[in-house]
């Protein structure tokens, strides 16, 4: 198939970025979204030009870390997937396809299509874990949880933190993404002794990133290639109340 | 060896808003404090929309109306207290409302300093809800000024007699004036768009329902702005097509 690239190309974080037209012939429609970036890469190398820079790891939908607004929709098209599940018969021939990076001012552009997601990290050093003792590990079955709780923690914590939620957002918030976290650590008992100070620590991180705030809009959780819900929304914003009036 | 994760780049040092101290001034805090006096605006709007349509009871019991909100609790309270009650917590739900709105707005702003070359349709559960809830709130905001001006002081309204509020709606709405019915409709569909997202936005934010909650939130959210644009519209339009005279 054919097809007419718009990418972003900005060649180092202070640089002035722009969209560049490319074209490809004969891409196979059993490609993935990334392979099909891979081949336009080996012809600009073999062009001695300068690869188009994007982020990828495992390929399995699993690592995070690929990104890409495709057509305006962070990781395309298709619902509940990541851009390097996406594959190219997603795309008819003769198709335009506009890819951007992740548009946050906390998440600023590095090269291309690569941004620095490290605002995530810092959100998470400021409360998105549990302390532990070390030693033997306890019996998994030592501390009961119910089926509803656990399953809801599970879902949450399929959060791989790729911030497609940012990048949806119109707000650019990472509400999603915090709520997630906090909803996975505070269903299950080995969160509840930080549970307030994690909440009111990942917020205050959050914010002092750049984040911006929630309106409800719901674009976050139909960008999440988990389908991770505004419940976890609503969670944290209801630890953040309870937490805050006992600061207060 | 340090643990410290190192950052590839530095924290973003662009043009930010400062920082938040405190968690009341924190995105979620501003957001309950705009939540809770949008609330207390909807109960103050539900009582305003029952108490006008008094008007089809005629002018004697509409005025009635007006005058006992005036002395309620008299002899026990001072006169007008309960509308000094109303007075007071409006304007300072409407401060807390703009300022709220003001700040968040801006903080998003600079959250996002590249536009996408690419606009795709909203796809989330209240697509486009920044829009309606802030160029919304800016319709509104310039309906409630003309509305003190017309049916409150009577600035610019013919009946300058405070105590007949049957003649200053009839005398507002008379065809005549279309114009004026015709903003005020429009203000009330930019309020129903308001509050169809803002009703259950208010709930999600201050009690934070589950799934199932958060669905029925959002059909009582479509219901009451239903409930009161149907019940402010039909004054006006029963004056224009000439059922209350």
């Amino acid at each position: 198939m054919k097809l007419k690239l718009r990418i972003w190309r900005q060649s180092d974080a202070d640089a002035k970025g722009r969209m560049v037209a490319y074209e490809l012939d004969d891409v196979s429609e059993d490609a993935s979204f990334l392979e099909m970036l891979d081949v336009l890469n080996e012809r600009l190398i073999a062009e001695g030009g300068d690869p188009v820079a994007f982020d990828h790891d495992c390929r399995e939908g699993i690592c995070g870390s690929c990104s890409l607004v495709i057509d305006g929709q962070p990781h395309g098209p298709q619902g509940a997937t990541t851009t390097c599940q996406l594959h190219m018969r997603k795309f008819k021939d003769g198709d335009s396809i506009d890819v951007e990076p992740w548009r946050a001012g906390a998440f600023p552009v590095i090269k291309d299509l690569v941004v620095d997601r490290s605002a995530f990290d810092r959100i998470i050093q400021a409360g998105g874990y549990i302390s532990a003792p070390t030693g033997t590990a306890p019996d998994a079955h030592a501390a009961p949880i119910p089926k509803e709780d656990a399953d809801a923690a599970f879902s949450a914590a399929a959060c791989i933190g790729c911030g497609a939620c940012v990048a949806a957002c119109p707000n650019g918030s990472g509400m999603l993404f915090m709520a997630a976290k906090v909803a996975h650590l505070g269903l299950v008992p080995q969160g509840q002794p930080e549970r307030r100070t994690r909440v009111l620590g990942m917020v205050a991180a959050h914010d002092e990133a750049g984040f911006g705030g929630c309106t409800n809009t719901g674009e976050c959780a139909a960008a999440c290639p988990k389908e991770i819900g505004l419940d976890v929304i609503g969670r944290l914003n209801r630890d953040f109340r309870k937490a805050a009036v006992r600061a207060a | 060896m340090s643990t410290e994760l190192q950052s590839r780049t530095a924290a973003p040092s662009a043009k930010r808003p400062p920082k938040p101290v405190g968690p009341w001034r924190s995105n979620i805090g501003l957001k309950i404090a705009m939540a809770v006096s949008g609330v207390l605006m909807v109960l103050f709007i539900i009582a305003h929309m029952a108490g006008n349509l008094h008007v089809f009871e005629g002018r004697e019991e509409m005025n009635a109306y007006a005058a006992g909100l005036r002395s309620f609790g008299e002899p026990l309270l001072p006169h007008e207290s309960l509308l000094w009650v109303l007075r007071i917590g409006l304007v300072a739900s409407i401060a807390v409302h703009l300022w709220t709105g003001i700040v968040l707005s801006v903080r998003s702003h600079h959250a996002r300093p590249v536009k996408y070359a690419h606009r795709q349709q909203a796809k989330g559960e209240s697509p486009n809800a920044y829009l309606t809830m802030r160029l919304g709130g800016i319709v509104i905001i310039l309906f409630v000024v003309w509305h003190l001006l017309d049916l409150t002081w009577r600035t610019v309204n013919p009946v300058k007699d405070v105590h007949d509020a049957y003649g200053a709606v009839v005398a507002t709405f008379d065809p005549s004036r279309w114009p004026v019915t015709v903003f005020y409709l429009l203000a009330l569909v930019a309020l129903g768009f308001h509050l169809r997202h803002g009703v259950w936005s208010a709930v999600q934010t201050i009690a934070g329902p589950g799934t199932k909650w958060r669905k029925r939130t959002q059909a009582t959210a479509l219901a009451v702005a239903v409930v009161i644009v149907v019940g402010f519209a039909i004054v006006p339009l029963s004056v224009t097509f000439g059922l209350v005279e």
